[in-house]
């Protein structure tokens, strides 16, 4: 773009930022004691447009340059993607370190633990939206619903059938999967936007479902006292019913309520590391490399003999149980469930997650989760204006890197597993 | 080995196929030659399943396939290169080459990988560059090389000749020839480009507006004054 035009492309820009701060920012009611009086603060919308202007500038003269130099494709690729490998797997394994250690950490307080297993609910999550959208290519703009039923299903078990954790921690899977093959039916033949639009309405219906079906889901009063996970046995709380122990008097230490929040963030690590090695393994599988065949070519995957119908339902399946199992994870770390956890607004942050980290990249998600999650967190002493901080950094990193953290997707078959053609 | 009978197919209520009589007997190269939109492609397609056959029927060795889905005809030891090539363009020539042998037995696999390698060395040299980055030549003997990897009997390519130098044509026409020389891969070729066609093949079809209008041995064809005016001539 030549700077003429990207001037007159900023002064657009510009024009709707004034357009919008004019009346929200630059009108002020003030109570002046009898009467309602009103402020002006142009200085204000000055300030806003000509940030948005210089901005806009700065981001399109910035692309420009971008442009003119276009990467080197081909040749230099495959020893670009060895390296991109390696550091991948370099990255992944410090990653995995430092979450194996965090607890231990002298800043490992309250705060710091619950934080980290925030963030590795949403890795999970990540991972396992992943499976639908960054592998097989279908956009599902409800994931939340599978994350729902997993929560519900853990909890309306404990309470109706007294189940332990670990007995539903499966079923919430499989209870999961079913609804992941009972949206797949449906939309089989539907791809790109007209699929985004059912699973997002798929998504609201489970949730208006728990919302009005009281008698059965609580309804908007949600579930309560949803029983908390033991460990082989042991509770975590401060005295033990007649005849059990506590895990603190067990391991003959001082009762801490930090205790149960590190079983905790294990426990989520644990969940995380097997969704993880799970979704590895199986894009060496058949059914993976299938799923990621269809996200290139449909009609080329039929060619080659592969059942489009049987690849999408086991994608929604797979991806759908991975949100079933952190949900239930999710219903035993709060104790407490409503239709409010299970909005909108979370199917969107977990695909702005698998977006953000780049699709189909496992170690993308991690990043992008852990920035997603922390930074509002990082910003909470802006108050008002972090949601602000927190949209410019999404910004940010899409022009930054416009396909994700981890943009390049790293192949399944390694140079090892080639044997040369006899000469 | 394949046998097409009356064979019909429709888009809505556009005739595409108008009753298709053809065989193919295993060994041979078939060709089937005709201008755009004769109905080429439609007729390949419709041998997998796709369009479904509105009448008539496809017998592969001997057994029924008019009505069975795409992916189970696609494992009967059919494999199709198919028009425009399709290889995946973000997965490596190594994947795209793994997602070929997909639905058959893995333990032909590391022998299969040498076979089509052999064949064709350039794939070889490019085995972990990204479909989408080969050139149209590399990428349309990839789509081959994909397709021989389920060891297929039958081999259906469809224009694999489509925008690419004349040099490259001659080059692929040549590895189909070894494919079906040294390999005894059937195949059955449709082709707009008729003269290097009916040179390989054995036999080959004239289609026209969605039926078979000349049948006939290669070099007969190429001979046949109508063929010549029709698709040869200024060519």
């Amino acid at each position: 773009m030549s700077p003429l035009h990207a001037v007159r492309d900023a002064a657009i820009a510009a024009f709707v930022a004034l357009a919008v701060a004019l009346p929200i920012v630059g009108v002020r009611t003030v109570d002046t004691g009898a009467v309602l009086g009103v402020d002006f603060r142009l200085d204000w919308v000055a300030a806003i447009v000509a940030t948005v202007f210089l901005g806009r500038l700065c981001v399109l003269l910035w692309m420009g340059r971008r442009e003119r130099a276009p990467r080197q494709a081909g040749m230099l690729e495959t020893t670009a993607l060895g390296w991109l490998a390696l550091i991948g797997r370099f990255l992944a394994y410090g990653i995995m370190g430092f979450a194996l250690i965090l607890p231990m950490m002298s800043f490992a307080d309250r705060y710091v633990v619950d934080t980290a297993t925030q963030v590795l609910i949403y890795v999970m999550l990540g991972w396992g939206l992943n499976v639908v959208v960054g592998l097989a290519g279908l956009l599902d703009l409800g994931y939340v619903a599978f994350y729902a039923v997993g929560a519900y299903s853990y909890a309306l078990l404990a309470q109706n059938f007294g189940l332990n954790f670990w007995q539903c921690l499966p079923l919430a899977g499989l209870f999961a999967a079913f609804f992941g093959i009972l949206l797949g039916f449906p939309v089989l033949r539907l791809r790109g936007d007209y699929l985004a639009i059912v699973t997002l309405g798929f998504g609201e219906m489970i949730r208006i479902i728990l919302n009005n079906w009281a008698s059965f889901t609580g309804g908007p009063n949600g579930l309560t006292s949803i029983p908390r996970p033991s460990f082989f046995g042991l509770e975590f709380s401060r005295s033990a019913p007649e005849g059990e122990q506590t895990f603190h008097q067990f391991f003959g230490l001082e009762y801490s309520t930090l205790h149960r929040l590190v079983f905790m963030y294990y426990l989520i690590l644990i969940l995380a590391f097997l969704t993880s090695w799970a979704v590895g393994r199986m894009r060496k599988l058949p059914v993976g490399r299938a799923w990621e065949a269809l996200r290139e070519d449909e009609i080329a995957c039929q060619s080659l003999g592969i059942n489009r119908t049987m690849t999408k339902l086991t994608a929604f399946a797979i991806g759908a149980s991975f949100g079933g199992f952190a949900g239930s994870f999710f219903a035993t770390r709060q104790g407490f469930i409503s239709p409010e956890s299970f909005t909108f607004i979370e199917s969107a942050t977990i695909l702005a997650i698998v977006v953000l980290g780049g699709m189909g990249s496992q170690v993308g998600v991690v990043l992008a989760a852990t920035v997603l999650v922390l930074l509002p967190e990082v910003f909470r002493d802006l108050a008002h204006y972090r949601m602000m901080v927190f949209g410019l950094a999404m910004v940010l990193i899409m022009i930054w890197r416009p396909k994700g953290f981890i943009g390049a997707r790293v192949p399944s078959i390694r140079l090892a597993d080639f044997r040369r053609p006899a000469a | 080995m394949l046998e097409v009978r009356g064979l019909q197919a429709r888009y809505g209520a556009i005739e595409a196929l108008r009753g298709i009589d053809l065989d193919v007997k295993a060994g041979e190269i078939v060709t089937l030659i005709g201008a755009n939109g004769a109905g080429k492609s439609t007729l390949l397609m419709t041998l997998c399943g796709q369009p479904r056959a509105s009448g008539g029927s496809v017998r592969f060795e001997g057994r029924e396939i008019t009505r069975l889905p795409t992916f189970e005809i696609m494992r009967l030891g059919i494999a199709q290169s198919p028009e425009g090539r399709r290889v995946f363009p973000r997965m490596t020539v190594l994947e795209n080459l793994k997602l070929g042998a997909i639905v058959a037995d893995p333990a032909h696999y590391a022998a299969d990988l040498d076979r089509v390698l052999t064949l064709f060395p350039r794939l070889a040299e490019r085995r972990d560059q990204r479909g989408g980055t080969l050139s149209g030549g590399e990428q349309q003997m990839l789509a081959i090389g994909r397709a021989l990897m389920s060891r297929p009997r039958l081999l259906l390519l469809d224009e694999p000749s489509l925008g690419l130098a004349p040099l490259l044509v001659k080059q692929i026409f040549a590895t189909v020839r070894e494919i079906n020389e040294n390999e005894g891969v059937t195949v059955f070729l449709v082709e707009q480009n008729a003269f290097h066609a009916l040179r390989l093949a054995h036999r080959g079809y004239v289609m026209v507006n969605g039926r078979i209008t000349l049948s006939g041995p290669g070099s007969e064809l190429l001979a046949n004054p109508e063929v010549r005016s029709a698709y040869l001539e200024g060519a």
